[in-house]
């Protein structure tokens, strides 16, 4: 074993003053789901370890009339299990329940995924189409990403050296909207082959006045599908089929491993992006 | 056998409260003082020479107390053995020396190089990365096809090619059948390489005692005696001054079925060193190092009527054997070959077979060891033959059924089939799955565009091994039942257990076969100081024989207690009887005895009957004078998803005929475990290796077992035909669902693909493979 320094910090503050301290050295530890398997095998082998699981009020969900809030380490299950979140972003407990096992849910955080930004992970999609914002603290003080800026290639996150994620920020949704994701399981891991996650808000005519698809495991980062969204602003549930049909525009590279190829994998966005905004459109109505 | 207090009831598990609230001993449960613990070098290479070992910096490294090599250890440890390797049996064998380390060349991704001995677990592991080995890479050979290809790299340089052996079997007049052939269906068919995965990975805890030069090895191993033995030979040991123990052993599937290197590499170093050492698998040495299952890849030919009616069959296979043969591994295709004319009256049959070295692990028994392959292919074939004659794969059964009355039944390839009733756990299925609802169903989702596909399989295994004759290393079984002057039962049994029960079934069989507590027996098991010498828990054999011998010695020892009782009461053996637990003159309940009262006359000694001997204990050894066949019917429903080619089971009938049932309870679940175990062959599981001989699916992150959420709930029913092998009627039911649902799932899949001209699709039936079937047409 690489014997390494384990720090556990109280606050906020002294978890920051050691990241900054330690730098390139450290590692930030959150539920330990791709931190302690990467050094059980040896791919990581970081010479200090920044608990923040001390960390207080990093953990807590809120559902608010104006926003919804995610601390960096609330686990999954803490989404999918919270009282508001079923009425007002139902999206969000969806996709926790698609997250591995309930012993996964319950030590894995949504910030930890978010930050190690796995290209077959749950949360980008859904991130993704809830137009979240990431907050960071770094050494200039605190700064908030959007999601559709914050996942840039395979486990690169816009996370600077010094930098740690310490929330999430989604604007509650209005009345008259709905999401669904629907992925494939990687039949062994249980990550996505294929997810995708939609969120629409109708107008009175039953129209989509706004759409926003993510879609994760296909490219080497979750993206936004912009030309889905394109097609089906103003439109109905009829438009969903020629619209979803757009899921991989603009995907250059494809994920490929014995799993799956990357045309089955494009083929499965375009079928999920289908489902997904059908499901999202009827729960709006 | 009637249902009577125990036999044949739901009673469950008496093992279970130990394992669930965590107090069982596992091998890693083991502690001892100044315990070394060790890790292995593996080689990161599948084919490559070693020109040199550099232990000196490992060496140094503080804690280490010891770092052995192949050199080291050449003249001191015995190649790991192979029990089937007789030239008669298979011509032409080649049998390599297998070493416990690698020395000069490796051959194998996995394969053992080094041995670290330190102080903890993580010193070990870090010595590991200090060795520093000199390789020099070959080309590897990761199939069959590639080790016959002309110019390929030989494996093993004794010799001048990789064929390891052939085998062969041929029964009735073949040509003849294929002469008389309306058609002759083919097929190319693959069984894919598995892992087992057992839940407890293998593990090895050795303790050597100057004072009594004796090496206690406990092992987490499905045959402590035949273990025993294997070690005392290959470490120049006396047997009687080895013990081995088999602790709780959290399942094998036949994996431990076997002899490894560290068995004997950790009993070596345990008496070098003078100190215990413990040496516990990781997963990923697991997906390497321990033997994996099927990898045989064969056309077949079946020679039919225009009716559907089967003449005869042709198999002409390769299968990829591995690097080296582990305990068994030529044996286990031989098993197909038995088994190939499957519930069918066809008896003119010839398979023969190539069987290639590769750089790849060795394979050896899995769960049906041999028996799945012969069943999915004959089972597969039926479909094939029903889809080229356009006739109901069930019709095609029906016209080739061997009839309830033709048992015992011997097959083209001479087995002798005990008993059977294949027409009864059909209809029993059928009428489960409503049938006809369903083919009406199935049509009405076409017309919608939704692809419902019915999967049939109407298996015979054979089960309960065996015969002596028929077994590389002895076929018969062992049992011990004593009587303490208290009353208290103890059995020692040869068949250690790794998950089936025995402590359970065996214990409903004593209490009403002696009148006794089912809470005052202990079923003891898995240490050879203990017990007598015994062959061990595999082949759904444990009941069978295992049972039977204990049966046996049981019925002496009632003999005697019958005697003694009647001695006491005045009256004839012949007309005491047990009721309520108590030994009573027939018509005289009032008066009877205990055993507990018995037993301590039986100690005591001095009310016997004249010329009996004192004590309460008694020993059998039964010989099984043939294997057992059970069989039955089982019924996949699945859904493919016409957009992504995801496969959802809907509904799964099974049918087993497993004889007479001591315990329902643990009977549906050996079949709940089997069917997911066989679903897993069929839809998910695939051990692959790359062009360089890497293993890339070799960890739970990329290779895939079947999970809960991947089944409906069972819907399980049995017929009841006794077998006549043994007094107990049973026939075994350890591998049986395994055995049966492979079959049933394809047959089921390519069922529901047949609007798309589908006709075969080899295993494992991922979503993409299916998918792209039906974007075909």
């Amino acid at each position: 074993m690489t014997p390494f320094d384990y720090h556990a910090p109280k606050t906020l503050r002294s978890a920051m003053r050691l990241v900054q301290e330690f730098g390139d050295d450290a590692k930030v530890l959150a539920g330990g789901h791709s931190l302690i398997p990467s050094m059980k095998l040896r791919l990581a082998a970081p010479s200090v370890v920044i608990d923040l699981g001390g960390v207080a009020g990093l953990k807590r969900v809120t559902a608010g009339n104006e926003t919804i809030t995610i601390g960096a380490l609330a686990t999954h299950y803490a989404v999918e299990s919270h009282r508001l979140l079923p009425s007002k972003c139902s999206l969000l407990p969806e996709t926790a329940a698609e997250i591995g096992d309930a012993q996964v849910r319950n030590r894995g955080t949504v910030g930890g995924s978010i930050a190690h930004a796995d290209p077959a992970a749950d949360w980008p999609a859904t991130m993704l189409a809830l137009d979240a914002q990431i907050d960071i603290a770094g050494p200039d003080g605190e700064r908030a990403v959007a999601a559709s800026d914050f996942f840039v290639d395979l486990f690169i996150t816009d996370l600077q050296p010094g930098e740690v994620l310490t929330g999430i920020r989604i604007a509650t949704p209005p009345e008259n909207s709905g999401g669904a994701y629907v992925k494939m399981r990687q039949s062994a891991s249980g990550f996505a082959l294929a997810g995708v996650a939609a969120h629409v808000t109708l107008d009175d005519a039953g129209n989509c006045a706004s759409v926003a698809v993510g879609v994760t495991g296909v490219a080497p980062a979750a993206y936004r599908a912009d030309a889905v969204e394109d097609a089906l602003v103003g439109q109905g549930i009829d438009a969903v089929a020629d619209a979803a049909a757009h899921a991989t525009d603009g995907v250059e590279e494809f994920q490929e491993d014995h799993h799956a190829s990357g045309d089955y994998r494009a083929h499965l966005a375009r079928v999920f992006a289908q489902r997904a905004l059908s499901q999202a459109i009827e729960r709006a109505a | 056998m009637p249902v009577s207090k125990s036999v044949g009831a739901r009673i469950k598990r008496r093992e279970d409260p130990r394992l669930i609230q965590g107090l069982a001993h596992y091998v890693d449960d083991i502690k001892l003082p100044n315990l070394l613990h060790v890790a292995i070098l593996r080689s990161p290479y599948a084919h490559a020479r070693i020109n040199g070992i550099n232990t000196d910096a490992a060496q140094n490294l503080s804690g280490v107390k010891s770092v052995v090599t192949g050199d080291d250890v050449k003249d001191v440890i015995g190649g790991i053995p192979c029990a089937a390797t007789d030239p008669e049996g298979f011509p032409g064998i080649k049998v390599p020396h297998h070493p416990v380390l690698a020395t000069g060349k490796v051959r194998f991704v996995g394969e053992p190089i080094a041995a670290v001995a330190a102080t903890d677990a993580y010193i070990a592991q870090d010595a590991l990365d200090l060795i520093e080995v000199d390789y020099e890479p070959l080309d590897a050979i990761n199939s069959a096809d590639a080790a016959f290809a002309d110019g390929a790299p030989v494996i093993h340089e004794d010799w001048d090619d990789n064929m390891a052996f052939t085998w062969s079997i041929a029964g009735g007049d073949v040509d003849a059948a294929f002469a008389e052939a309306d058609q002759v269906v083919s097929q190319r068919i693959d069984h894919q390489r598995l892992v087992p995965n057992p839940m407890e990975t293998r593990g090895v805890v050795a303790q050597y005692l100057p004072g009594k030069d004796q090496l206690n090895l406990w092992s987490s191993t499905q045959i402590p005696h035949l273990l025993r033995t294997q070690i005392s030979v290959m470490l120049s040991m006396a047997e009687n001054h080895v013990r081995v123990i088999a602790p709780e052993v959290g399942g094998g599937f036949g994996c431990k079925l076997n002899v490894y290197a560290e068995e004997a590499l950790l009993g070596h170093m345990a008496k070098y060193l003078g100190q215990p050492v413990k040496w516990i698998e990781g997963r990923r040495e697991n997906f390497l190092h321990t033997i994996h299952g099927r990898d045989q890849t064969g056309d077949v030919e079946l020679a039919v009527k225009n009716d559907g009616t089967i003449l005869g069959l042709k198999y002409t296979v390769s299968a990829d054997v591995g690097a080296y043969y582990q305990l068994l591994t030529p044996a286990i295709p031989t098993l197909t070959g038995l088994m190939l004319c499957g519930s069918y009256t066809f008896k003119n049959v010839e398979m023969n077979l190539k069987a290639a070295f590769t750089n790849k692990m060795a394979t050896d028994a899995y769960r049906g060891a041999g028996r799945p392959e012969a069943t999915y292919l004959i089972e597969r074939m039926i479909d094939v033959v029903a889809h080229d004659l356009d006739l109901d794969p069930l019709e095609v059964r029906r016209k080739n059924f061997i009839g309830k009355d033709a048992f015992p039944y011997e097959t083209g390839t001479a087995v002798a089939y005990d008993s059977g009733d294949y027409t009864a756990a059909l209809d029993k299925a059928l009428k489960i799955a409503d049938y006809e609802a369903l083919r009406e169903q199935q049509a009405e989702l076409r017309e919608e565009g939704r692809y419902l596909g019915i999967g049939f399989s109407t298996y015979v295994e054979i089960c309960g091994m065996g015969p002596s004759a028929a077994m590389p290393a002895g076929g018969w079984e062992s049992s011990t039942v004593r009587v303490d002057p208290t009353g208290k039962v103890t059995v020692l049994t040869g068949v250690s257990p790794h998950g089936q029960g025995q402590e359970t079934t065996f214990a409903q069989l004593i209490a009403d076969g002696l009148g006794v507590d089912i809470d005052d027996i202990r079923i003891i098991h898995g240490d050879t100081d203990t017990v007598q010498y015994g062959i061990g828990t595999f082949g759904s054999r444990a009941t069978a024989v295992g049972g039977t011998a204990m049966v046996h010695a049981m019925g002496k020892v009632k003999d005697k207690v019958v005697d003694i009782a009647a001695h006491l009461l005045e009256s004839n053996p012949q007309d005491i009887v047990i009721e309520d637990n108590k030994y009573c003159v027939r018509g005289a309940p009032e008066s009877g005895l205990t055993l507990g009262e018995i037993a301590m006359v039986a100690h005591v000694g001095v009310e016997l009957p004249e010329g009996t001997e004192p004590g309460l204990a008694e020993s059998h050894f039964f010989e099984p004078p043939n294997f057992t066949y059970p069989f039955g019917t089982h019924i996949a429903v699945v859904e493919v998803d016409a957009d992504t080619g995801e496969v959802e089971i809907q509904r799964y009938i099974a049918v087993d005929d497993c004889g007479n049932i001591i315990n329902p309870l643990i009977v549906e679940g050996q079949v709940h475990g089997g069917i997911a175990q066989g679903v897993g062959q069929a839809l998910y599981e695939e051990a692959i290796y790359d062009e360089s001989g890497q293993m890339i699916t070799g960890s739970f992150m990329d290779y895939a077992l079947p999970k809960a959420h991947n089944f409906p709930r069972f819907e399980l029913a049995n017929t009841v035909t006794p077998s006549p092998v043994n007094p107990m009627g049973v026939k075994g039911v350890g591998e049986a669902g395994t055995i049966g649902s492979t079959p049933a799932i394809a047959n089921a899949v390519i069922d529901a693909l047949k609007p798309f001209g589908v006709r075969h699709i080899d295993l494992p039936l991922r979503p993409e493979k299916l998918w792209k079937l039906m974007q075909e047409t």
